[in-house]
């Protein structure tokens, strides 16, 4: 995965949300409808071009204290509506690490 | 073991006080992120992908037994209950909460650790041969000379605020454990022949994108001159050196651009204003550093005790003790490689509960000191042979008897895409299917010394580069891809691999690894060719050829 933490044009090719990590304890937020954060991505707000998106990010960088390193991140989202990460890094950071902690928590 | 002094203590404790506040104002919303990313990288604080990685110092690789019971309850208290020793003498904890930071690095400063010098471009945490001290055949114990630069360039202004980070490395022996080849400087201890204490000084060597062999500089530079020499490299760098272009900062490119006969030119014009200013080394504060470096009270034993004799009929200590067990510079005691790479597990990751335990070990045979080295296993430097046969067992016990010490599962990994917020894929799946294809002991041992290095980017904190076997994560069309170097080396005759053909999938690497190996088996000259010297004999093309002639 090429790291979006390099992200500089803003363009977005399907369904989108704003994702950062939350300040106070690093845990992976999304960015919801209600100008709030999220742990769970079924609550994120779903963005379709690129306006919306630089609008969705802008407002999430602006919210500074609430999380961190904010970027734009893809999903798909299925015809029932359920949301998915579109890319391996976004699922390992919904779901954790893919190898097994040493220990289970 | 080292003992601190108050300067050392106070500013630990003051950079603790300084962090909590910083922290505080940072979940106010008083420091925004952009300012308070510079001060949690100077107290080792990354954000990864899940969480904030934190990320301390060990000094030269040294750790008393309470240090890592606290490291151990670190683990426990304020993450998940494990830690990742790092190849640079780190330990990283991968899920610590922001807010609780202040609070484990005030744990941690009650035993004298800290996370000063881990990021940000300054100098970094100088590390050593994790055998320091204890080798046969050592000019000296390189952790003097680590401490004294340790003590001159931290948070030293000039050393603060470099165009990018800056590591070096120390060895004192002959065979080079420390990997200062790759290092920015690279430092042996070597004597004259007037048999003065001095360094042959190397410059120049990295991974990453561009990666460099280091360069010899200088053939001997006189200890009292080291840091004078030091300095005079560093401001020739701070001059030159690229901050314009992150990946050009680092100083393996200035070396290479300018050449090494100009680099040492301008250095040595540098050196020579400055080599007999206050940066002379006076022999008191040598001798003074010296002093603070305690060596047990070794007892006078026999070099082939009872004990080892009897276990030597089990053919799995053996087994254990030929990979794990290596020779002291004092008769009847050994140094004791603690694998960190079992079967399926990732490798350098140890629980708190093997911490602790290990702590225990090292008060009950090692005069409660252990030993962290660049291949991410630990050491317990100080073992009598005596001993051995109950070390091994309760080793065993705790899942830290793993036979593979130098073998094709000693693999170095970085955290790559589980963790990493910069990776394109992932490494330590790759480590961990490599030693299940591999864990059968008779097959790893008749295959012999054999490194394998996994990054998950070009950034190379695995090595890959330099790894016998080097496997590097790169993303293609949103997959995962590997590509895979032979031929690479980190010790004394350091070289970065070759690659040998195409990238391939991540189900795939396991396969193309076994068929190098058995290309290897078929082709050594006898068994006590290694890998590397086959390789260095033929070159790449007849593994290339074995790999892709079914693919
Ligand atoms: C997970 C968080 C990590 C991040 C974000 C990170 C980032 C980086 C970056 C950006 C570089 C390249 C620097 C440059 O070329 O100037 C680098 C180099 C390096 N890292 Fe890491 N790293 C991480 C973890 C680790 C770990 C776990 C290890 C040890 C296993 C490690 C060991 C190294 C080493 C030895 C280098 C030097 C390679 C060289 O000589 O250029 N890093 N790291
Ligand atoms: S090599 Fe890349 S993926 Fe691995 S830890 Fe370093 S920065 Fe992360």
């Amino acid at each position: 995965m090429t790291s979006p933490l390099e992200q500089k044009k803003i363009k977005i090719a399907g369904p989108s949300v704003v994702t950062a990590n939350r300040t106070w304890d690093g845990i992976v937020v999304y960015r919801t409808a209600a100008q709030g954060w999220s742990a769970d991505l079924s609550e994120a707000a779903i963005v379709r071009n690129s306006d919306e998106a630089k609008a969705l990010l802008a407002e999430s960088v602006a919210d500074d204290v609430g999380a961190v390193g904010a970027y734009i991140a893809p999903v798909q989202v299925a015809e029932d509506g359920k949301v998915e990460p579109g890319n391996l890094r976004e699922q390992i950071r919904r779901t954790g690490v893919t190898i097994g902690q040493p220990v289970q928590v | 073991m080292y003992a601190y002094d108050e300067i050392d203590r106070t500013l630990v404790n003051e950079r603790v006080s300084e962090f909590r506040d910083q922290v505080k104002r940072r979940l106010s919303g008083e420091l925004t992120e952009d300012e308070f990313k510079i001060l949690r990288l100077q107290n080792g604080v990354y954000l990864q992908l899940h969480a904030y990685m934190f990320r301390v110092a060990i000094p030269y690789g040294t750790l008393a037994s309470n240090q890592l019971r606290r490291l151990a309850h670190v683990a426990r208290k304020y993450d998940r209950g494990y830690g990742h020793f790092t190849t640079r003498q780190n330990i990283q904890f991968n899920w610590i909460k922001l807010a609780e930071l202040p609070d484990a690095l005030a744990d941690l400063a009650e035993v004298g650790i800290h996370a000063m010098q881990t990021s940000g471009n300054n100098m970094r945490n100088v590390t050593s041969d994790q055998w320091a001290g204890v080798a046969p055949g050592e000019i000296e114990d390189p952790r003097i000379w680590s401490e004294l630069i340790r003590q001159h360039t931290t948070l030293h202004p000039e050393f603060s605020f470099l165009p990018r980070k800056f590591k070096i490395a120390i060895t004192a022996s002959d065979h080079d454990r420390a990997a200062i080849r790759i290092h920015d400087i690279g430092l042996r201890l070597i004597k004259n022949e007037k048999g003065e204490t001095g360094f042959e000084v190397l410059v120049g060597g990295g991974l990453g994108r561009t990666p460099f062999i280091a360069k010899t500089i200088k053939h001997f530079v006189h200890g009292r001159d080291i840091l004078s020499y030091i300095e005079a490299i560093l401001r020739v760098y701070n001059q030159y050196g690229r901050r314009d272009n992150i990946y050009k900062a680092r100083i393996k490119i200035l070396v290479h651009e300018l050449g090494i006969e100009k680099f040492s030119r301008e250095v040595e014009e540098e050196w020579q204003h400055i080599r007999n200013s206050s940066l002379q080394i006076d022999d008191e504060v040598i001798e003074d550093i010296r002093s603070r470096f305690t060596y047990p009270a070794y007892e006078k034993l026999p070099h082939m005790p009872d004990e080892l004799r009897q276990a030597a009929a089990d053919p799995d200590f053996e087994a254990w003790r030929k990979n794990s067990v290596s020779p002291h510079k004092v008769q009847g005691y050994s140094i004791v490689t603690i694998s960190l790479k079992p079967t399926g597990g990732p490798p350098g990751d140890a629980t708190a509960e093997q911490m602790d335990a290990l702590a225990d070990l090292a008060d009950k045979y090692s005069f409660g000191e252990i030993r962290v080295g660049h291949e991410q296993n630990l050491a317990l430097p100080h073992v009598a042979k005596r001993d051995l046969p109950a070390l091994w067992k309760a080793l065993d016990k705790l899942g830290l008897a793993t036979p593979n010490v130098n073998l094709i599962t000693d693999i170095i990994a970085c955290p790559g895409l589980d963790y990493c917020s910069l990776a394109n894929a992932r490494s330590i799946p790759i480590a961990q299917e490599l030693t299940r294809r591999f864990a059968n002991h008779e097959l790893a041992n008749l295959i012999g010394r054999l490194h394998i290095n996994i990054s998950g980017c070009i950034n190379a904190c695995g090595h890959h580069h330099v790894g016998h076997i080097g496997i590097l994560g790169v993303e293609k069309n949103g997959e995962e891809v590997y590509q895979i170097t032979i031929g690479g080396r980190a010790d004394e005759s350091a070289a970065l691999g070759n690659l040998i053909g195409p990238g391939v999938k991540f189900d795939e690497v396991a396969d193309v690894v076994e068929d190098i190996v058995e290309a290897y088996l078929a082709l050594r000259e006898r068994p006590e060719e290694l890998f590397i010297d086959t390789v260095k004999r033929l070159g790449v093309e007849p593994f290339k050829e074995r790999v892709y002639a079914t693919r």
